[in-house]
């Protein structure tokens, strides 16, 4: 279980994370969400001991990341494929940090058989691709065969199979008890992945729910209307529901009743009707709608 | 124990530590077999050492510079604290290391150029009998050990190759002999300086001028000056690991 309390992360001025205070349950793949530069690297960073909180407290099973006997029996992180020597073999990058937690060499082999990468575990880390580096890195946080499992934007660059594997890896990792957080800036690759999600913009807590009630409440479902009397069908609808113009269609986006409705409101009021279309809402506009305010660098 | 051989592991899987060596090596011995070609007559002693603590010396501390420089460049300095949070034996575990190496390749490039002093020219009376004469030799191990402790601690200061580098070959290769060049103080001030100190303590007085430190007024003894050298080294080394310690990695 990771507990964070009122986490604040300050550089001068900028306040890259700003009182956040969340719980991460074991047994489950939690997703930590938001947008570019949110904070969620630096918030990992932080649960990892690298970096120093400037206010608030961040603990793993009670413990701080630094107070842990060979952390990496306790905690596996994978922050940064490319946090390795480029002219250091896969092996021996993995020797060393199994080296440095009294983990036996013999693991060393185990976890490159596990993500799949003993046929090249000789060769320099340099000259891996995105996906294999991803791979060693996940080698490595599993080398003391952790509880707690830690993924700063694992799927990132990656192609569809290797998505898929993390994706799998993950939930199997889940279900054998572990904790296991993850995050990403994309909300349709979480649904998938997690269970729960923790979302962060701009450094603060925006949502910590479960994915399902999060995608629940998000995304609602609309009408799109279109008809020639679009001003007095909207006087008539605004009665009973929120009504938005879609200027590049034309149209009217009705919240809040459902389409039936909407057509027999238009015949009761003699209104011809051009089109009366049910929409699903989609999972990114609904995360862009909570997200907008807290996106740091915005194209305009 | 353990973080010992963590590093050794570190060390010994990348390439550029047995590139330094063998150059350290090529270069220090090197140098003395031209001397020793060059020379008519008898080869003094004290030219066997000037090509391991004048110029091989440089390389092993760029070296030493290198092995923390690098896990900074790549990143492996988050890794090498996530699997230690404990960064001060951490990297205090790696200075042991490399300064271990730097030492023992001060010692194969010292006595390399002795036995080819005498390989070159046999007649030579290189026969190492004073207490002086063994300090002018086997020392050589001992300020590289502690020169690199140096290296290890500017290392960890600047993060980067090119800036620790530079900082390390200016300031052994040439700042410290310039300063002897302001007048009158110049003098008083080298005799406080580290790396002149360390060529105090290899110097055999008048058979070694050229290491000694010409004019300088040496308030201590030869071991003196290596303890005031190993002094520095740990003092920087301690700054250094204070920063560390602060410092978001």
């Amino acid at each position: 279980m990771i507990e964070a309390v009122r986490l604040s992360k300050h550089y001068g001025r900028t306040k890259a994370v700003d009182e956040l205070s969340f719980t991460v349950r074991p047994g489950r793949v939690t997703g930590f969400l938001g947008p570019n530069g949110a904070g969620k690297s630096t918030t990992m960073r932080m649960i990892l001991g690298l970096d120093t909180p400037t206010g608030g407290d961040v603990r793993i099973d009670g413990q701080h990341y630094a107070q842990l006997k060979r952390p990496l029996t306790k905690v596996g992180a994978l922050l940064d494929a490319k946090w390795v020597h480029p002219n250091r073999s896969a092996r021996s990058h993995l020797k060393w940090l199994a080296a440095s937690n009294s983990i036996p060499s013999s693991r060393v082999g185990e976890v490159l058989e596990i993500v799949g990468l003993s046929e090249v575990a000789h060769k320099n880390a340099g000259g891996f691709s995105l996906g294999m580096s991803q791979r060693l890195g996940i080698a490595g946080a599993l080398l003391g065969d952790p509880e707690v499992l830690l993924f700063d934007e694992p799927v990132n660059g990656l192609d569809p199979e290797g998505i898929l594997w993390i994706r799998q890896f993950m939930h199997r990792l889940a279900d054998e008890g572990r904790t296991v957080f993850v995050s990403s800036h994309l909300l349709s690759e979480m649904s998938q992945t997690a269970q729960d999600l923790i979302v962060i913009g701009k450094g603060q807590l925006i949502a910590q729910t479960s994915t399902e009630q999060f995608i629940a409440d998000a995304t609602q479902d609309t009408v799109r209307v279109r008809s020639p009397h679009a001003a007095k069908l909207r006087e008539i609808l605004a009665a009973h529901a929120t009504v938005t113009d879609d200027s590049v269609s034309g149209s009217l986006v009705v919240q809040g009743i459902s389409a039936q409705q909407i057509g027999e409101l238009a015949a009761e009021n003699q209104v011809v009707l051009h089109e009366l279309s049910p929409q699903r809402g989609s999972l990114e506009e609904a995360f862009m709608q909570l997200t907008r305010e807290s996106v740091e660098y915005q194209a305009h | 124990m353990t973080l010992l051989a963590v590093e050794r592991i570190k060390l010994f899987s990348t390439r550029s530590p047995y590139w330094c060596s063998a150059l350290a090596i090529v270069m220090g011995i090197g140098l003395t077999a031209i001397f020793a070609a060059a020379t008519d007559g008898p080869v003094p002693l004290g030219l066997t050492q000037i090509g391991s603590s004048q110029l091989a010396i440089a390389v092993v501390l760029v070296m030493a510079a290198i092995a923390v420089t690098t896990e900074y460049r790549f990143n492996t300095i988050r890794s090498t604290f996530l699997a230690v949070p404990n960064r001060t034996s951490a990297l205090v575990a790696k200075t042991v290391v490399v300064a271990f190496i730097a030492g023992l390749l001060g010692e194969i490039i010292a006595f390399g150029s002795w036995g080819v002093a005498k390989v070159i020219s046999p007649s030579s009376d290189l026969a190492i009998n004073t207490s002086a004469e063994w300090r002018h030799v086997a020392g050589v191990g001992l300020v590289y050990a502690i020169g690199a402790v140096i290296a290890v601690a500017i290392g960890i200061l600047v993060r980067q190759t090119a800036g620790a580098v530079a900082i390390l070959l200016v300031w052994q290769m040439l700042a410290e002999s310039l300063i002897g060049i302001i007048p009158k103080a110049g003098v008083k001030i080298q005799a406080w300086l580290p790396f002149i100190n360390a060529n105090h303590f290899l110097s055999m007085g008048s058979d070694s001028p050229e290491m000694g430190g010409t004019g300088v007024d040496f308030k201590l003894s030869e071991w003196g000056s290596l303890g005031y050298f190993a002094g520095v080294a740990v003092a920087l080394l301690v700054v250094a690991l204070v920063v560390a310690k602060r410092r978001d990695a």
